[in-house]
């Protein structure tokens, strides 16, 4: 393997160097029929699961072919999307804000070969490559970050527990039957990446050990005045610790009773890890979405507090999931978003329809607005 | 033969969704084959490594990631996140596997030119694994060495015309959904107003002088599908202030079930013919409609914008015509002190070029944050740690009754001296000569 050069001089980093010129322009990207048509859509349809039109003012017809996406995606895999579209779509395609891949065509005779050649693409375990739906009254992809994959403060992985998820949900990708869209999303620790604290189902990584502290290393690698002030509950205090050789080293100590776990200090010190085997896991929120439709846009509410991770397949964290979703296919309304409907249940009837237990951990505790979702009625269901 | 055994992810290559385990042997089936004569300029084996380490992880549960170190790229203080191994022995394939962000195109849409010249240049010079995309919007390249990194970046600027995305304490890549390029429901076009404010405030975005994190997203209408009023410090939210527009003969198509409710999205259930009294009318939050002798009738001054008439019946009703944003400030996830969502700070304004009224914004509550923010503090935790008030101050934006979701229900209004007649210096012992001790 010879290094082969750019053209960069490193000795000259400044020589004809480029800097500041931001993303390529969005125009550049447009296929024709989005370029002519742009501002000038009348409405649009969806004519079948994964499949929408367009209609423009001129009489135009855009058709997208919506399929979903592993965000974690080789460029073998990137240059079949890009066949794909250079065989039917003029070489133009898109992606969506949830992973999904959406093809384009100009004439409703052009949607059914593509999406006959993106459903005959199978890997060799027989996963669809391209399978179509995420659209309406279903689930869409989930959205995630990165987990063991990349990240260095995970609780869980991201794209096993996806995989296994939306393997779970397959039936609702492809088919329009829930009262309304349902995001689940998965963030591997509450830096939340993902921001998935507003979604319908969120999947959440999260440490239940304090940190170890690797006292002969600590004072060498961090801050501590950066890692005592990373904490929101003031845990952390600066210790003076002896070693077992007899040095006396600086380092900190921490209050195990006042961590919530939330994993800060580690991201301001190496030398504070969290990660556990068994202490690690999965936390599931239920309830959120960020639409300002009929209600409010609204947070997730914890509603299981630790499912343990469980690879490959994180059986219990997808029964879960697939409980709720059933319960929530049966028992809202039409229109009516998750949360929509355990709030008009109430979440009382909520956890007896999930069949979900009710625990102490689920009664929030943390600051001020902990005290406003305490019940202050004598309304109440039994 | 793979490298390393991976058991555990081998159970993942089965089921119908994607496997993300397929795609990455694939590729270091690709790498080791090299049938095009690639000059690997990174371990050839880098996915079979992290198949490795990842197994390593499945059987551990524990990441095996460690914190990045200060790489990047000269002049910039974003764009690259190091990353390392804690195993290199046994992976030294990725040993180094820095991650590299791009900032993607608006609307996210490409041309298949150009996604596989990032490809060429990503296999010849990293792992040739992508998300697409990371969670803020960019492409990501997912695993490069450090000398790699001004090389791509070279590649990147000369030959493509692309820059890196943000990270750490700066902008991070703005974000926007579909918008206007092939949505009827946008209130304006947020490619454009993405594109300039990215490509105004490039150093802010690339070398970090912020207290944090500060992220813009481009919401073209209430549904929000960026989630913009989820996670931005600056959420863009399209709205209008005139009269949704109807077509009453489409509304009696609607009911007389030619057309489909919510544009077809319902149709995998059987729901009963569509019933506009109990689908629309009743479920609209302010009860703003009626229909009544097959007319729809609307009370827009009443109305909130909150979308589910048009959702449901988009060939009859129409966004408005005077159209602009509203500005949410302040969103942020749970850490530390809890999730925030954005706060209503500019109810309707215009979003034309060249957005001088909204920069104008923009730059008020930078010089604020600048001023005031703490080390590691979002907006979000500045606004709820001086108040609103102090925002609305700053940014010298008249208090309306729309800021609140209802008035405070309590007295403790930190009164300021000048709105207190006489001010608050005053003589004790005038005040004595009638109020004995």
């Amino acid at each position: 393997m010879a290094f082969v050069s750019s053209g960069y001089n490193p000795d000259k980093p400044m020589e004809n160097r480029i800097t500041d010129i931001g993303p390529k322009h969005y125009e550049a990207f447009y296929p024709p029929v989005i370029k002519k048509n742009k501002g000038k859509w009348l409405y649009h349809e969806i004519i079948e699961p994964g499949v929408l039109v367009h209609k423009a003012e001129s009489g135009d017809e855009c058709y997208s072919v919506r399929v979903g996406g592993a965000r974690l995606m080789s460029v073998s895999h990137i240059r079949e999307i890009c066949e794909i579209a250079d065989k039917h779509c003029d070489g133009y395609l898109r992606f969506t804000t949830r992973n999904n891949i959406e093809f384009m065509v100009d004439s409703k005779d052009k949607v059914e070969p593509l999406k006959q050649d993106l459903l005959s693409r199978k890997q060799q375990g027989g996963c669809y490559k391209f399978p179509v739906g995420g659209t309406g009254a279903g689930v869409t992809n989930i959205i995630h970050t990165q987990g063991w994959i990349h990240c260095h403060t995970p609780a869980t992985d991201a794209s096993g527990p996806v995989k296994a998820t939306m393997d779970v949900l397959f039936d609702d990708f492809t088919n329009m039957r829930l009262p309304a869209q349902l995001r689940v999303s998965l963030a591997c620790c509450l830096n939340m990446c993902g921001a998935v604290h507003c979604s319908d189902i969120a999947i959440l990584g999260y440490h239940r050990k304090p940190p170890m502290l690797d006292h002969e290393y600590l004072d060498k690698m961090c801050e501590i005045p950066l890692a005592i002030a990373a904490c929101p509950t003031a845990a952390i205090k600066p210790a003076k610790v002896e070693l077992p050789n007899g040095e006396t080293v600086k380092s900190v100590a921490v209050n195990n009773d006042r961590c919530m776990f939330c994993g800060n200090c580690y991201t301001m010190c190496p030398s504070m890890p969290l990660a556990d085997t068994e202490g690690d896991g999965i936390v599931i929120m239920a309830g959120g979405k960020v639409s300002n439709r009929i209600s409010a846009p609204k947070f997730s509410k914890v509603v299981v507090a630790f499912l343990p991770n469980e690879a490959p397949r994180w059986p219990s964290t997808t029964s879960c999931i697939k409980n709720i979703v059933e319960a929530y296919a049966k028992g809202a309304n039409k229109y009516e978003r998750l949360g929509e409907w355990a709030e008009r249940i109430g979440w009382e009837r909520f956890f007896e329809k999930c069949e979900l237990e009710f625990t102490h951990h689920l009664i929030d505790d943390f600051r001020d607005p902990a005290y406003n979702t305490w019940r202050q009625t004598s309304q109440f269901k039994f | 033969m793979a490298k390393h055994e991976t058991p555990l992810l081998d159970q993942l290559e089965t089921g119908p969704w994607p496997s993300f385990v397929t795609d990455l042997k694939r590729e270091a089936e690709s790498r080791a084959k090299n049938e095009k004569g690639i000059e690997y300029q990174i371990p050839q084996d880098v996915c079979e490594d992290l198949l490795g380490v990842l197994e390593l992880s499945f059987k551990h549960g524990r990441t095996h990631w460690k914190h990045g170190g200060i790489v990047g790229v000269f002049g910039y203080g974003g764009g690259v996140i190091g990353r390392y191994c804690d195993q290199p022995e046994q992976f030294p394939g990725v040993a180094h596997f820095h991650t590299m962000r791009i900032n993607q195109p608006g609307g996210k849409f490409y041309t298949t030119e150009y996604l596989k010249d990032l490809c060429d240049l990503w296999e010849f010079r990293g792992s040739g694994i992508t998300n697409m995309h990371g969670s803020t919007g960019d492409i990501i390249f997912l695993g490069t060495t450090t000398p790699q990194l001004e090389e791509i970046f070279y590649e990147l600027t000369h030959k493509y015309n692309q820059d890196l995305g943000g990270s750490g304490s700066n902008l991070r890549t703005p974000s926007d959904c579909i918008g206007s390029a092939r949505c009827e429901y946008s209130c304006y076009d947020t490619q454009a107003i993405c594109y300039t404010l990215t490509q105004e405030y490039q150093d802010e975005l690339h070398r970090p002088a912020f207290p944090y994190k500060f992220k813009f997203k481009f919401d073209g209408c209430p549904n929000c599908c960026v989630a913009s009023i989820a996670r931005a410090d600056i959420s863009f939210i399209g709205t209008w202030r005139d009269d949704i527009r109807i077509d009453q003969e489409a509304v009696k198509a609607y009911v007389g079930q030619e057309l489909k409710p919510n544009g077809g999205s319902h149709t995998g259930r059987d729901w009963g013919p569509f019933d506009i009294q109990k689908e629309v009318v009743d479920l609209c939050p302010t009860k703003c409609m009626k229909y009544e002798n097959d007319k729809l009738a609307i009370n827009n001054k009443e109305c909130t914008r909150c979308m589910h008439c048009i959702n449901v019946m988009p060939r009859a009703l129409r966004i408005g015509n005077d159209r602009g944003c509203s500005l949410l400030v302040g969103a942020k996830a749970p850490i530390l002190d809890g999730a925030q969502m954005g706060s209503l700070l500019v109810p309707f304004i215009k979003v034309e070029e060249p957005y001088d009224e909204i920069k104008e914004v923009i730059e008020a509550i930078w010089d604020w944050w600048m001023e005031e923010g703490k080390n590691r503090e979002r907006l979000g935790e500045l606004i709820k740690r001086q108040g609103f008030q102090k925002l609305l101050e700053m940014t010298n934006i008249k208090p309306v009754a729309q800021h609140v979701q209802e008035p405070r229900t309590n007295p403790y209004i930190f009164w300021k001296e000048d709105e207190v007649e006489g001010g608050f210096e005053r003589d004790i012992n005038e005040f004595r000569k009638y109020h004995q001790r």
